[in-house]
């Protein structure tokens, strides 16, 4: 059984949960079979970087949280007040009655049950008033396990149908926001329009019901007044559907790796890792990377996967166009070698060889000293 | 799904029931829309739309995007119309083309009144920029999805009403600067013509033409599902209105094998062994070569519901992503009359028969130039009888391996089909029609 | 990314040291450059935190808000911003030139024009973004800001949006134009960090680029070059600084954020003049004269509008704004593509690379040939070039050459390895051509599709006649009370 293996790999620690934020970086560099075979057996990657010597270089200002959670507060203050003049805004409708329930009402054990009772409650209601659920617990089946999403999420019912609302504290500044952040918010959106909608259905209820146009709610300009926005997630819902089902074939990378595999810290009492550290490298070497340098920003392990690939004086370190551009040459010496001729071509290398010496005598020329 | 009942006619009413509902929409509307997916009869619409609106007496002003694009529309419309006053205006340095002289109807100057007073003025939407003195009651913009909406900006005030016709499935119009300080804008410059026009005025009716009179049966549906995936468009001819055959024996080689099972079906996939390459890939350029070449030697014969004439070099189109790739196949020898070209220029052209470089083909990452849905849309919907595809394994894997982070604008309507989807729909089509060397 | 920059890349892994990605300076650089090194507070779109600024590399002025949330604080920093902005800026209006322009009046340009040198492109965003919350603000009204203020939020606009030319240089990003001159060993990505990238380029002694690289990515070695600060310094030493400034604005409670945010600065200060000298250390390409005049142009008209009062930039262009500029940002796009191949011949590489040039050795030359007769008889000299050049230019396609930049030349016959040109344009009306006018055999020569004649694009309409298709005309901007009140906090 995969899961079994998967359990292995992790050893004796429950598998770490997925929240939004894990689950939409899935698709940040699926080729990466480390990575895949690491998600899909929960490990904690911030924590085995860590241990390797290679933390992730992710911190976070507290300037930058305590402005997130003022940001989020404001928006949600008085039973979100402020947000449903915003949401009578954007979405052109007049809204009547305005209902808020907090899932977070109860305690944390019953809020998934909690949840599903609202969200089936709401979607047997037949009235148009409008109804918040702030925190609402959901959850996805991320290779065979579930996984429950932090509920940082507001989710609104109108006339029957739902959106997500999703409050980030970027600014948009006459109209634009950076296309970076936004894409970031749309991907974790998409999470969890595609929970809501499987909880939904499994209700009985028509999925469609939870619209593909999620609502985003920023700090407008230099203020704090929140401005929202809508945008439309079905692309990245696309691509949340295809990784979460590429996960569930991650079985078969699994079975290829060698029995007795593990990554498992081995965690004193304290919780403290004890895993010899060359032995846990080592372990994570048999599952092949590859490295980009856009793993920078969405992978706790980027610092380990690019030393690796230093030492291996792999081509990858140059990023993907340099890679694309030497047309499959991995190694940087034998790139080089090809170019000075001081190597011949192997077979299929012939085209690459003769681009390279050709570059290398134009840029041989060009660089001489005035003729 | 509508379904084909026993009408035979019916694809054909439609259209024609599209051509009338666009020319009765005319006058009551500033602007019309006509969407057309590839081969569905926008040039006739056009030719119609012209006739039409000449026989009112009206002067009408024709806009194309390029010389080449003015130039047929006007060959048809002077053929169809030979009693019609044609201007042609261009740019001095512009030289017509024997054809168009051949035309009694049509004359050629730089400027409006070296024209004389012709019911129609067709010309480039560069040029119609520099022509301020006048308005015309009407207007025709042709490939007004490949026009910039700056270019729409700097001609609109030379007309009152305009009929805008195009492929929205084609390549989008790009610019050599970054244009993010105008995303979300409904007047961005740098997208279409189109889809400015429509942001401000969502009024304005839109149609849609029905049937693909180019793609074969075996063509239609692929190119629709992939490519307009919620309008969709079907084949005005049966499956047993076209057929391909050579009439030179072929030597059982692959590239005969792929010949012949694009002639049986329509598609091939002459698939190379998997490897990451240059983009000029030796090999991948060497089998366009040959294919081309030996598709010639094979004298192919295309029935189609015009009948029966030969395939000759000039009804073959070699289509790649990039100039040097374009480059490498004539430099591999390619009959000469065959064109070779980039996807960007073979837009809005016809063959009876096309050899394509994927352009995914050896490439070991997928970028947003590759995966543009409109790239591969062209590539695979110029032919009326078949189109072989050459590629080397693997696109399938690198196109799962393809990380999504493209950046999100605000106010930006998505785009659909999403180039990923689009690729793998082609290729899953294109996996049962498999060739190896 | 070609198959050149890929190879220089693959070098300077090998050699531990970045390689030469142009032969000369393709950017102007300033005898006396604004060094401008902004920070912002973490968590907001504009709030400044700090900002080190001056033209002597000697004597920098730090500009601190102590409390980054406080919104006269932020408006404080920004009129002491202007103090020392605006008087360089100035500074330039004084000497002014004729200048003259085919088809139009002679006009007034000055002499020079200033030049704000900011460690990377986020820094040049941030500029635009102060520039965006700064310069609708009014000194009368409900929220007065000090006069100086808008002044200011017009002319950072002016740099940031003057940034986004290709080619320009009155706001140059350090880490932009070291990349364009230089060719690290690492990703793209990487390079946008000014102390790794000049790690590259210029380690210290005894260590390798790599090394180098790898210490600056140390923020406690090198801390980030900004807008955003790093996190930890943030956390453990700006936090408490800023909450004792909360608790009590003392004077020493300044000092202690000057302090903390001095520490972050002046590593970036360093390293900005360092990348402008090592900028300086290149020979100027044959067209940076001729680009700086445009941007000497574009400041001139500017300081021209500001000191007419004129309205401050709009938020968003128009529709005929929008098309407008597009149409300059593309023109300038080519024109520094060709000038930059034209003046460096490894620039010109890539383009041999691709097939759009070639260099090779005359072989043979025909220096009196002539076309047509009597009257019309002109001078047509004929040049054969032997190549070994991948050329993939067809017959009749028209060439220049960075050697002789005022003819023009047709190619009329490829033969394998040799390549014979016909001199079109630029031999004068002489019955024979002068001397040097054509290149002589044995001579090395370079000729290229590339060239520089942009067709000029049509008029675009009045922004009052936008015709129905682009939403009619606008609505005209009046300035209000609500523009000026707009929050910044």
């Amino acid at each position: 059984m995969a899961t079994d293996r998967l359990d292995a790999l992790r050893g004796p620690v429950p598998p770490r949960p997925h929240d939004a934020r894990a689950i939409a970086a899935l698709a940040a560099n699926p080729g990466c079979a480390r990575r895949a075979v690491l998600d899909a057996a929960g490990i904690d990657k911030d924590s085995t970087a860590r241990h390797l010597g290679f933390p992730a270089p992710f911190g976070q200002s507290r300037f930058a949280i305590t402005r997130g959670d003022v940001f989020e507060a404001q928006v949600k203050a008085n039973g979100c007040a402020g947000l449903l003049r915003l949401l009578r805004e954007v979405l052109g409708l007049p809204i009547p009655l305005v209902a808020y329930h907090d899932a977070a009402d109860v305690g944390a054990h019953l809020r998934h049950a909690h949840t599903r009772a609202l969200i089936d409650r709401a979607a047997r209601d037949s009235d148009d008033a409008g109804t918040f659920y702030d925190h609402p617990l959901l959850s996805l089946e991320i290779a065979g396990h579930t996984s429950y999403l932090e509920p940082d999420v507001v989710a609104f019912r109108l006339g029957g149908r739902f959106h997500i609302v999703e409050i980030k504290s970027f600014a948009v500044i006459d109209g634009q926001a950076e296309p970076a952040k936004v894409a970031a918010a749309a991907r974790q959106a998409a999470v969890y329009v595609l929970a809501l909608r499987r909880l939904v259905e499994e209700l009985g209820h028509d999925p469609g019901r939870v619209s593909h146009e999620v609502i985003l709610v920023c700090p407008e300009n230099f203020a704090n007044r929140p401005v929202a926005t809508l945008v439309d997630v079905r692309r990245q819902l696309a691509v949340l559907r295809r990784q979460l089902a590429r996960m569930t074939g991650v079985g078969d990378l699994v079975s290829g790796l060698p029995s007795g595999l593990t990554f498992d810290l081995a965690a004193d009492a304290d919780g403290v890792p004890t895993r010899p550290v060359a032995e846990l490298a080592e372990a994570i070497g048999t599952v092949a990377a590859r490295y980009a340098p856009e793993c920078r920003s969405t992978c706790d392990m980027c610092l380990f996967c690019r030393d690796e690939a230093r030492d291996e004086g792999s081509t990858d370190l140059l990023g993907r166009h340099v890679r694309d551009e030497l047309g499959g040459v991995a190694g940087v010496d034998e790139a080089l070698a090809l170019a000075e001729g001081t190597r011949g071509p192997a077979d299929g290398q012939e085209e690459i060889a003769r681009l390279l010496r050709l570059a290398d005598r134009l840029r041989a020329e060009s660089l001489e000293p005035a003729r | 799904m509508t379904s084909r009942t026993s009408l035979a006619g019916t694809p054909q009413a439609e259209a024609g029931a599209v051509v009338a509902a666009v020319l009765a929409d005319l006058p009551g509307h500033r602007g019309v829309v006509v969407d057309s997916p590839p081969g569905a009869g926008k040039s006739t619409l056009v030719v119609r739309a012209a006739g039409h609106i000449a026989e009112t007496g009206d002067p009408l002003m024709i806009v194309a995007q390029t010389n080449e694009q003015v130039d047929d529309l006007i060959d048809r419309l002077a053929a169809e119309h030979p009693g019609l006053p044609i201007g042609r205006l261009s740019a001095s340095a512009y030289r017509a083309p024997a054809r168009l002289l051949a035309h009694g109807n049509v004359r050629v100057a730089a400027k409006v009144p070296d024209l004389g007073d012709p019911a129609v003025v067709v010309a480039t939407a560069d040029k119609w920029a520099w022509i301020g003195e006048r308005t015309w009651p009407w207007a025709i913009v042709d490939e007004a999805y490949q026009m910039r909406s700056d270019k729409l900006l700097r001609i609109a005030r030379n007309f009152e009403r305009a009929l805008f016709v195009g492929d929205p499935g084609q390549l989008d119009p790009f610019s050599v600067v970054d244009g993010d300080r105008w995303a979300g804008l409904s007047w961005d410059p740098v997208q279409s013509a189109v889809s400015v026009l429509l942001r401000h005025n969502p009024d304005l009716p839109v149609h849609r033409l029905p049937v693909s009179w180019r793609l074969p049966a075996s063509a239609a549906p692929v190119v629709s599902e992939a490519f307009y995936p919620f309008t969709g468009f079907r084949a005005g001819t049966g499956p047993d209105d076209r057929s391909l055959r050579f009439t030179a024996d072929g030597m059982r080689t692959s590239f005969d094998r792929a010949l012949e099972e694009a002639a049986a079906t329509g598609w091939a996939l002459y698939e190379l062994p998997e490897r990451h390459t240059v983009r000029t890939d030796a090999e991948a350029v060497r089998a366009v070569a040959l294919l081309a070449t030996r598709l010639v030697q094979r004298a192919p014969v295309a029935v189609s519901e015009r009948g029966e004439h030969p395939v000759g070099p000039d009804r073959i189109a070699v289509g790649a992503a990039h100039r040097d790739q374009v480059a490498a196949i004539r430099a591999a020898g390619v009959p000469p009359e065959i064109t070779v070209d980039t996807a960007n220029r073979l837009q809005g052209r016809e063959y009876d028969v096309t050899i394509v470089l994927h352009p995914l083909s050896g490439r070991r990452d997928a970028t947003a130039f590759h995966l543009e849905s409109g790239r591969l849309c062209v590539l695979t919907s110029r032919h009326r009888h078949a189109c072989v595809v050459v590629a080397r394994a693997g696109i399938p894997e690198l196109l799962d391996a393809h990380p999504s982070a493209e950046p999100v604008q605000l106010g930006v309507p998505v785009k659909f089909p999403d180039g990923w989807e689009a690729n793998q729909s082609v290729l899953t089509h294109l996996a049962a029609h498999r060739v190896t060397p | 990314m070609s198959a050149l920059t890929a190879l220089a890349r693959l070098r300077a892994v090998r050699e531990g040291r970045a390689q030469p990605a142009a032969t000369v300076r393709h950017c102007h650089i300033a005898e006396a450059p604004m060094v401008f090194i902004p920070l912002r507070m973490a968590g907001e779109a504009a709030a400044p935190l700090a900002a080190m600024i001056g033209t002597d590399p000697g004597s920098p002025r730090l500009l601190v808000v102590p409390q980054p949330r406080d919104r006269d604080l932020r408006f404080a920093f920004a009129a002491e911003l202007a103090e020392v902005l605006l008087p360089y800026v100035e500074g330039f209006a004084k000497e002014t030139e004729t200048a003259t322009r085919r088809g139009a009046e002679p006009y007034e340009r000055c002499l020079s024009a200033p030049q704000v040198l900011v460690p990377n492109g986020q820094a040049a965003a941030f500029t635009g973004l102060l520039g965006r919350s700064t310069r609708f603000r009014r000194a009368e009204g409900p929220y007065p800001v000090h006069p100086s203020v808008p002044v200011l939020g017009r002319w950072l606009t002016f740099f940031a949006e003057r940034a986004a030319y290709p080619g320009s240089s009155l706001l140059v990003s350090a880490t932009d134009a070291l990349a364009l001159h230089w060719t690290s060993g690492q990703s793209g990505l990487e390079d946008a960090n000014l102390a790794a990238l000049l790690g590259w380029i210029d380690p210290p002694p005894g260590l390798t680029g790599l090394r180098a690289a790898q210490e600056a990515e140390d923020p406690l070695l090198w801390p980030p070059a900004g807008p955003a600060t790093d996190p930890g310094f943030d956390n453990e030493v700006l936090a408490p600084a800023i909450e004792g400034y909360t608790r009590a604005p003392t004077a020493r409670a300044v000092e202690r954020v000057r302090e903390a945010v001095r520490t972050q600065l002046e590593p970036t200060w360093r390293l900005v003049w360092r990348a402008a000298e090592l900028l300086r250390g290149l020979p100027a390409g044959a067209s940076v004269t001729r680009r700086w005049e445009y941007d000497r142009g574009a400041f001139t008209e500017f300081l021209g509008r500001v000191a007419e009062g004129g309205p401050p930039q709009a938020r968003r262009d128009g529709a005929v704004a929008a098309a407008s500029r597009l149409a300059r940002m593309e023109r300038a796009r080519v024109s520094f593509d060709v000038q930059r191949a034209y003046d460096d011949p490894l620039i010109m590489a890539e383009y041999r690379l691709t097939g759009e040039a070639f260099a090779g050795e005359v072989i043979a030359a025909d220096p009196e040939h002539t076309e047509g007769e009597g009257r019309s008889r002109k001078l047509r000299p004929l040049v054969t070039i032997r190549t070994v050049d991948p050329v993939r230019l067809a017959a009749g396609t028209a060439v220049g050459t960075p050697d002789r930049r005022g003819q023009e030349a047709e190619l009329v016959a490829t033969d394998g390895g040799e390549i014979t040109l016909k001199i079109t344009k630029g031999m004068g009306r002489g019955k024979t051509p002068s001397p040097g006018a054509v290149p002589a055999v044995g001579e090395r020569v370079c000729y290229t599709s590339l060239t520089d004649d942009f067709q000029a694009s049509a008029s675009l309409p009045d922004p009052d006649l936008t015709p129905w298709t682009h939403g009619g005309p606008p609505e005209e901007w009046v300035p209000d009370d609500a523009d000026a009140a707009e929050h910044w906090e």
